[in-house]
């Protein structure tokens, strides 16, 4: 492999053990994707902050005290902890503990504590066609595919290590002839008003996840009205859950894919697949293994953390309501960025949402922190994402709704909707 | 069928053991329990068995890039794997691996699989992995 002189330096441990190390690792990273050199990137993501285990303590504890220190700018993902408000959401001591000496770990090596799963709604944004390494699958979508950005797939670990050296791979995504799209994916449904709410990007995102491998999808034929941030964020998250989507195009709205030519890269793509409203209407059910009408123990908003869209959306649905109030058996959680929650109290957002029952958690993920009670059993969303990995994670069945679904369930302490978006003819 | 499979060490090692086979891609944060080793993913055809010390043949991976994370832990506690064989490219579960040696100085071995060589595999069968990728069968 071709190495630079300071990257040889860091290798053979002129720059410290912690230097060393992360070299090592993304040496032999690149070995293992077979990739002949490295390249420099300009800011990392690091989602190696989210586990709490000994060996994420054992690995942070290393470069921490092997000197590490990152050298572009370092974001963080979430933490297993909100971190200021900890005490009164019911977490551990010794939960806390762990996830405050890795949260420490990670500040201690210069990353900015942004503790957040989206940091695209925020500081460091990337910009079109600069070279990052991000890690957390969701924000690693929306780099590639909303802003431009190029990205892989970074696995923990291997985004500290990138962070420390300023190198990666150079491989996969940061490639030109990687980023074309090759599985053409035609939307048969094209009315606007059935593509109006998140969650049935949500249910898109999810088939497309599970269809295209490692392919990368070009989507077409949807109604000319541009998604949103927070439809492409549901989009991509699902895409990258059920699946291992790093980028995908959609014709006339990102940034690579202004016709399904340029999306191509000027070829036609290998493959074609086309999804009927029907197949639609199977992904959205297959998306729930709990059923209308059951009651209803949890409702998890914000996975990714919401955006403030997505806030002022929810105290608009619960404006609506007659009734005030979640019901007293129900835990209706939203997670959020601790900026994002900051400019929601500034928005007046806060007050209606505690007067509700609402409770904000910040820094973290129903995954991490334990804040969805212990003997919830069914638990409901608007994110295909949530609603993949809830079963596993949280030993709950799950129902995928929409915001206004969510927020009749939190009301009335049972599921409500549950209908997909489109209508078969 | 052949006895001896070609592969490609993706993070070279040595292993022996009994195959655990799988059509499903699989994620290994939220798929798999980093304390037991069993697979809770409810997705999956393999769902609630035990990945501990078997050579897991997959697809592909898939999902969360905390993979590589859970991947460390288990190898940490004893919970590993004892290699994976994959079709497609695995950079998280490589990650692992390779953190794994860094870290600990033990691992276990990534290997990626022709298709057809990767189908060939029966769940059960004892294999033995080599250093430079390849998959031979051992009659029991």
């Amino acid at each position: 492999m071709k190495l630079a002189a300071r990257d040889r330096e860091m290798l053979d441990g002129e720059h410290g053990e912690a230097a060393r190390f992360a070299m090592s690792v993304v040496v032999r990273a690149a070995a293992a994707v077979g990739a002949e050199t490295l390249l420099s990137v300009e800011q990392a993501h690091i989602d190696a902050c989210a586990l709490r285990s000994r060996s994420s303590l054992d690995l942070i504890g290393h470069l921490v005290e092997g000197g590490g220190r990152v050298s572009v700018s370092t974001t963080l993902s979430m933490v297993s902890l909100d971190l200021e408000n900890w005490r009164y959401l019911g977490v551990g001591r010794d939960h806390a503990e762990t996830a405050l000496r890795i949260a420490g770990g990670y500040l201690a090596l210069g990353c900015i504590p942004t503790w957040t799963c989206a940091p695209y709604q925020g500081y460091l944004a990337p910009r079109f066609g600069q070279h990052i390494a991000w890690g957390e699958s969701n924000a690693v979508a929306y780099a590639n595919s909303v802003l431009g950005a190029r990205t892989n797939r970074y696995p923990d670990y291997l985004d500290i290590c990138a962070a420390i050296t300023g190198r990666v791979p150079y491989a996969g995504l940061h490639r030109d002839e990687n980023r074309r799209g090759t599985f053409r994916v035609n939307i048969e449904s094209g009315d606007p008003a059935q593509w109006a709410s998140p969650v049935a990007w949500a249910a898109l995102g999810s088939l497309v996840g599970r269809t295209v491998g490692e392919r990368v999808p070009v989507l077409d034929g949807l109604p000319p009205e541009r998604p949103s941030n927070d439809m492409l964020k549901a989009f991509g998250a699902a895409a990258a859950s059920f699946g291992s989507v790093g980028l995908f195009h959609i014709v006339g709205v990102t940034p690579e894919a202004a016709d399904l030519s340029t999306a191509c890269g000027g070829r036609p793509p290998a493959e074609t697949v086309a999804f009927s409203t029907e197949a639609l209407c199977d992904a959205w059910a297959e998306l729930s293994s709990a059923e209308a009408g059951e009651p209803v123990d949890a409702i998890v908003l914000g996975c990714p953390h919401a955006s403030y869209a997505e806030l002022e959306a929810l105290v608009r649905a619960i404006a609506s309501r007659s009734s005030p109030r979640v019901r007293s058996s129900v835990q209706l959680l939203v997670f959020a960025s601790a900026p994002m929650v900051e400019l929601a109290r500034r928005g007046g957002l806060l007050e209606p949402l505690a007067r509700f029952g609402a409770t904000i958690v910040r820094d973290s993920c129903p995954f991490h922190v334990p804040v969805v009670m212990a003997e919830a059993r069914v638990l409901m969303t608007d994110s295909a994402k949530c609603a993949y990995y809830a079963p596993g994670e949280l030993d709950v069945r799950v129902a995928v709704g929409t915001l206004d679904a969510c927020v009749d369930s939190a009301v009335t302490g049972e599921i409500r909707g549950g209908e997909p978006p489109w209508r078969v003819r | 069928m052949a006895r001896t499979l070609n592969g490609r060490p993706i993070v070279p090692g040595t292993a022996q053991g009994i195959v655990l086979r799988s059509d499903r891609a699989l994620s290994l944060w939220g798929g798999v329990d980093p304390e037991t080793g069993r697979i809770i993913d409810r997705r999956h055809d393999r769902l609630g068995e035990s990945i501990v010390g078997r050579i897991l043949v997959l697809p592909a991976e898939k999902g969360s890039s905390t993979g590589s994370a859970v991947l460390l832990e288990l190898i940490r506690a004893g919970k590993a794997p004892a290699a994976i064989v994959t079709f497609e490219s695995a950079p998280i579960v490589a990650v692992g691996a390779i953190v794994a040696e860094e870290l600990y100085g033990g691992s276990i071995p990534i290997v990626r699989l022709a298709f057809r060589d990767l189908a060939s595999l029966r769940d059960g069968e004892t294999v033995r992995v080599r250093a430079e990728g390849s998959i031979e069968r051992i009659d029991r």
